[in-house]
């Protein structure tokens, strides 16, 4: 019966916390997620670019953070869930997202270059 | 020790604790299950786009992404797409607070906007398809096809997936299994949204500034 006082001020004290703290962070991820959707669709939608390269690099950049918005304030990826356990999953995964993307666009992209000179030229029917 | 200080008040508490208790054991480790499948599902969607990443130049002559892709249809679809992530997380608060019909409500709007998205993409496609831009055209066709296809697959086994649990939740209500089973949906439609951010950025967005 002592106990039970106890028990309920944790629950409730928990489960207050939790919720007001995920509803807060859904409404930041929220509002991060549309404007982070919205800049690069301007960015790009506004008309020809100066500079392809650093807009690519812009859009890239957002993109990452967008994802990481996600993450956090979406699926509520942190240090404590699970034991660490989806930390270290989703860790692991992004070490061969990025080893499997980045590293087969790297080899061709090499590969490519070192096959440049084909008869008939960039333009060429090979392509 | 505490079953039995409170069982000698009262017997309902003791039941709904021990289940309550149970449940968060076991939907701990689905959830963890669960995730794992995501982070597998994610290397799909990785190996996807490096293959797009590898051939999205090589046009075979064919149309290049400036002349067939339509920007404002995928601002309309990522817009889509985004609120109904949203809209699934108004949902959320609900179903922990116990509340079915606000629960159904955002879960039916979530998959009406699902709905649409896969509708506008298969336009698209249709689109594509008739203006001689089809997966056979070329190699950036045929991944093109592959990656957005298999999301647009995806969604539409998460909208199957919501009509189901809406039904569901009609019959049962939010008991402990439901409530799992909507974790993991919320988290399976979530992961969708995010694979859609490396879509159009590395596909449509990227492909029309290059």
């Amino acid at each position: 019966m002592s106990i039970r006082p106890h028990d309920d001020a944790t629950l409730r004290g928990h489960g207050d916390s939790h919720g007001h703290v995920s509803r807060l962070g859904y409404r930041i991820g929220s509002l991060l997620a549309i404007m982070l959707t919205i800049v690069p669709f301007w960015l790009v939608m506004s008309g020809p670019q100066p500079a392809p390269g650093s807009t690519a690099a812009i859009i890239f950049g957002l993109a990452l953070i967008q994802i990481a918005v996600h993450v956090i304030c979406f699926l509520h990826l942190d240090t404590r869930s699970e034991g660490g356990w989806t930390l270290l999953a989703f860790l692991f995964t992004t070490v061969i997202v990025v080893v499997t993307i980045g590293g087969s666009v790297w080899v061709m992209l090499h590969l490519n270059g070192n096959m440049m000179p084909m008869p008939g030229g960039p333009a060429g029917p090979v392509r | 020790m505490t079953d039995h200080a409170l069982g000698q008040q009262d017997t309902g508490p003791v039941w709904h604790q021990a289940d309550d208790h149970h449940d968060h054991e076991a939907s701990g480790a689905t959830v963890l299950g669960f995730w794992i499948y995501l982070m597998s599902d994610a290397l799909i969607f990785a190996s996807l786009f490096a293959m797009f990443g590898v051939v999205s130049t090589s046009y075979a002559g064919g149309p290049v992404p400036r002349e067939i892709f339509d920007l404002k249809l995928v601002a309309l679809n990522t817009a889509f797409l985004l609120a109904s992530s949203i809209t699934f997380g108004e949902a959320m608060p609900h179903m922990e607070a116990g509340r079915v019909g606000p629960t159904r409500f955002w879960l039916a709007v979530t998959g009406l906007l699902g709905l649409a998205f896969v509708s506008v993409e298969l336009y698209e496609f249709a689109h594509l398809i008739a203006e001689g831009a089809g997966p056979q055209r070329s190699a950036f066709l045929s991944a093109f096809f592959t990656l957005v296809g298999t999301h647009g697959a995806h969604v539409t086994v998460g909208l199957v997936w919501i009509a189901v649990t809406l039904i569901q939740l009609g019959q049962h209500g939010l008991i402990p299994a439901m409530r799992r089973r909507l974790v993991c949906l919320s988290m399976f439609w979530h992961f969708l949204d995010i694979i859609w951010i490396g879509v159009f950025t590395f596909v449509y967005l990227y492909g029309v500034i290059r």
